[in-house]
């Protein structure tokens, strides 16, 4: 493990706070996802069908892309196509420079966030201002989002309050979660009255229609692609879904899974800019498709489940690492279980190969996720291709995660344990000393007392309490 | 499946050296039942901690030992669900496309984690002869989501009139053994046992069982460097105390 992860999981085990906080809110979220699906024949179901029809989509992308292109071309919205995150990033400055916007109001987007696309922009004269009070609260913070679908869930009331004070002095301090939210939407509506471009993220692109669904609580997805005249939504490739009666299973599954509701209290359907004759909405609406390695994920058979992800945040909320954590701990925009198979391949084992390790392999993550990714066969997989080990693949990094001395520890092991002569030899020889080989001293006992090993192995009993070895 | 006449016993290697008491007592409980219980002595380890490091050529080569320590058409009971989990879930993976599949599928297709081959196999109707007990239950993240047979060590012991068994908060959680992780990812590893010791501590039962060994030695030890918590047993050591006189 690098001494940064090390550190950063130090930093993280030792905020006793912020454990608190995360552990309360994803407890909440669990028992909330719970009661959102009382009927567990109902659950496999839904979660067969969302399955079912992610991978019909990544099956046929190419074919969902072109025909998503075409009917959204055709309904006035403008498709852009990002191999890269830099090229994406110039398409949404090519688009603010043409309107002449000094300031670019968002609403949640994961995507942006790997694209670094505020710091990208600010550093080119654009003010950012991020609206999902979540993400602003972050944004105010110079932190990143904690979670993907809670980006300050991390923070509780009394960091928010000392946060605005900070940030903003001229308002009175607050620690009432309603005054604080009807403080940041009174800043907000002030930025959205001067916008003339807004960002948003895309849950859904339906291909048959052109049509973007955007599914949000807050309101502010709804004000960044209708108040400004200029709307850029931009997303993964992978986001396509063929029919338009797709879409409500995989809501259902989204919002259930993510925060236990039926339905989120906005759900904007995007298939154009302002049509004549209509009095509001856009101008312009750009949609930016990025790859960044998706292409390359979609190419492998078993990997390319990754790709049916529809970023719902249950995995994380239900795995015991990411519990302890918190999502900076991981260092990478997309924290937890999901984060642990995407990153690696999309940036490389040799970067972040380790997150892979970080996982007891408990497999709580496969059994709530709604699209019934397998994510723990998948860490297992990326284990395999840190190692240089498993089938022949493209993941890049593939092999830089096998060391000298690991291989050759593994390559004894299997020595000794693939002859029962040697492992005989082995466990005879453990048994007398009663010492644990050293592989469970140092990290294990620093928390736990070492086990100890039992003088008479279970091969000598059973052969001394007469249990048969004959094989027929 | 109806009963069988023989079964075989696929001890696990943290059972054999560590644990040999558990497999004993599972032995004995189906020898009980009037199973001949088989253990090949060739047998060593199912090759998961190589399997979940990414070193699959080298699971593949101790895997294939297994393959032929236990030929035929045997039942196979393993008193551990993660590497009943292993036998039956992962063999298939890890020789797809391998001269032995065959032989791979032949084999996860006969394997019975111990509570279900109790249950299911058998109905096993133990009868309690120990007095009033409370326990507490820890059943392995295997036996929860991979097999599914988390039920099932809870109706064993709910068959035992006499034990009454108290869920610790938060029991679907995962108690940070993991195989390698506690070694690669200590620190994690620790939390986790941590809050998990200190929940299973609440329920106040004197006595601790599961069906896997690892998440075992890992509270056990916690237990242990802690200075205070509850014996620690496996089901199958619960299991044959309780209905045998000594």
């Amino acid at each position: 493990m690098t001494t940064e992860l090390r550190a950063r999981i130090a930093d993280a085990l030792g905020n006793e706070r912020v454990r608190a906080n995360i552990r309360r809110a994803l407890d909440g979220l669990v028992v909330k996802r719970l009661s959102a699906f009382p009927d567990e024949e109902e659950l496999t179901r839904l979660r067969g069908q969302g399955e079912a029809i992610r991978a019909h989509a990544l099956a046929c992308l190419p074919e969902l892309l072109e025909e998503l292109e075409r009917n959204c071309t055709a309904n006035g919205i403008r498709v852009h196509w990002a191999e890269t995150c830099e090229e994406a990033n110039r398409s949404v400055l090519g688009i603010l420079h043409r309107h002449d916007a000094r300031m670019l109001i968002k609403g949640k987007s994961m995507v942006s966030e790997e694209l670094g696309l505020n710091t990208f922009l600010e550093a080119r004269g654009i003010e950012v201002v991020e609206t999902d009070l979540g993400e602003l609260i972050v944004q105010l913070a110079g932190e990143r989002p904690f979670h993907i679908i809670a980006p300050a869930i991390h923070k509780d009331r009394k960091n928010i309050a000392e946060l605005f004070k900070e940030r903003f002095p001229e308002l009175p301090y607050s620690e009432d979660a309603e005054e604080l939210t009807a403080s940041a939407r009174e800043l907000l509506r002030e930025k959205f009255r001067g916008a003339v471009a807004g960002l948003t993220g895309v849950n859904f692109a339906v291909a048959e229609t052109g049509t973007l669904a955007l599914v949000e609580n807050e309101g502010n997805g709804r004000m960044c692609s209708t108040a400004p005249d200029v709307h850029i939504a931009v997303t993964g490739i992978e986001k396509v879904i063929a029919r338009l009666d797709q879409l409500p299973p995989l809501l259902t599954l989204l919002t259930r899974s993510a925060t236990g509701q039926a339905i989120t209290t906005y759900v904007n359907m995007i298939d154009s800019p302002r049509r004549e004759g209509e009095l509001d909405g856009p101008g312009e609406v750009h949609l930016i498709l990025l790859d960044n390695g998706r292409s390359r994920i979609l190419a492998d058979p078993e990997l390319q489940a990754t790709l049916r992800c529809i970023r719902c945040g249950a995995c994380m909320n239900h795995c015991p690492v990411y519990t302890r954590l918190g999502g900076h701990a991981y260092g990478t925009v997309y924290p937890g279980p999901i984060g642990s198979i995407l990153e690696p391949q999309l940036q490389g084992l040799d970067r972040v190969g380790e997150l892979a390790d970080a996982s007891s392999l408990c497999g709580a993550c496969g059994e709530v996720c709604p699209v019934r990714i397998p994510i723990p066969q998948l860490l297992n997989r990326l284990r395999a291709e840190g190692a240089g080990e498993g089938p022949e693949s493209r993941v890049p990094g593939r092999g830089s995660r096998r060391k000298p001395l690991q291989a050759l520890i593994w390559r004894l092991w299997a020595w000794v344990h693939a002859s029962p002569r040697r492992y005989r030899l082995m466990s005879g020889m453990l048994g007398r000393t009663r010492r644990l080989a050293s592989r469970f001293a140092g990290p294990w006992t620093r928390s736990r007392a070492t086990p100890q090993l039992a003088s008479e192995s279970l091969h000598r009993l059973a052969r001394e309490e007469g249990f048969s070895d004959d094989r027929p | 499946m109806s009963k069988p006449d023989a079964v075989y016993f696929f001890g696990t290697c943290l059972i054999d050296l560590l644990f040999p008491r558990a497999g004993l007592c599972a032995m004995r409980l189906l020898e009980r039942e009037g199973i001949r219980v088989i253990y090949p002595q060739e047998q060593t380890c199912c090759g998961q901690p190589a399997y979940n490091s990414g070193y699959r050529d080298e699971a593949r080569t101790v895997a294939r030992a297994q393959l032929d320590a236990f030929p035929g058409d045997i039942p196979v009971v393993v008193p551990s669900a993660s590497c009943a989990g292993m036998l039956r879930v992962h063999y298939p993976r890890l020789f797809a496309g391998d001269a032995d599949e065959s032989r791979a599928l032949d084999l996860a297709g006969r394997v019975y984690e111990l509570t279900e081959f109790l249950i299911r196999v058998l109905d096993l109707q133990p009868a309690d002869l120990g007095s009033p007990l409370r326990v507490t239950l820890h059943n392995s993240c295997s036996a929860r989501r991979e097999l599914g047979v988390a039920d099932l060590a809870l109706d064993l012991l709910d068959r035992l009139g006499n034990v009454q068994v108290i869920e610790p908060d938060h029991a679907y959680e995962c108690c940070g053994f993991g195989g390698t992780f506690a070694v690669k990812q200590p620190e994690i590893s620790a939390a986790m046992a941590a809050d998990k010791a200190v929940a299973i501590a609440a329920t106040g039962a004197p006595l601790l069982v599961g069906q896997d060994c690892g998440c075992l030695m890992n509270l056990e030890g916690t237990f242990r460097h802690r200075g205070s918590g509850p014996e620690v047993k496996h089901i199958a050591e619960l299991l044959w105390d309780r209905t045998h006189d000594d």
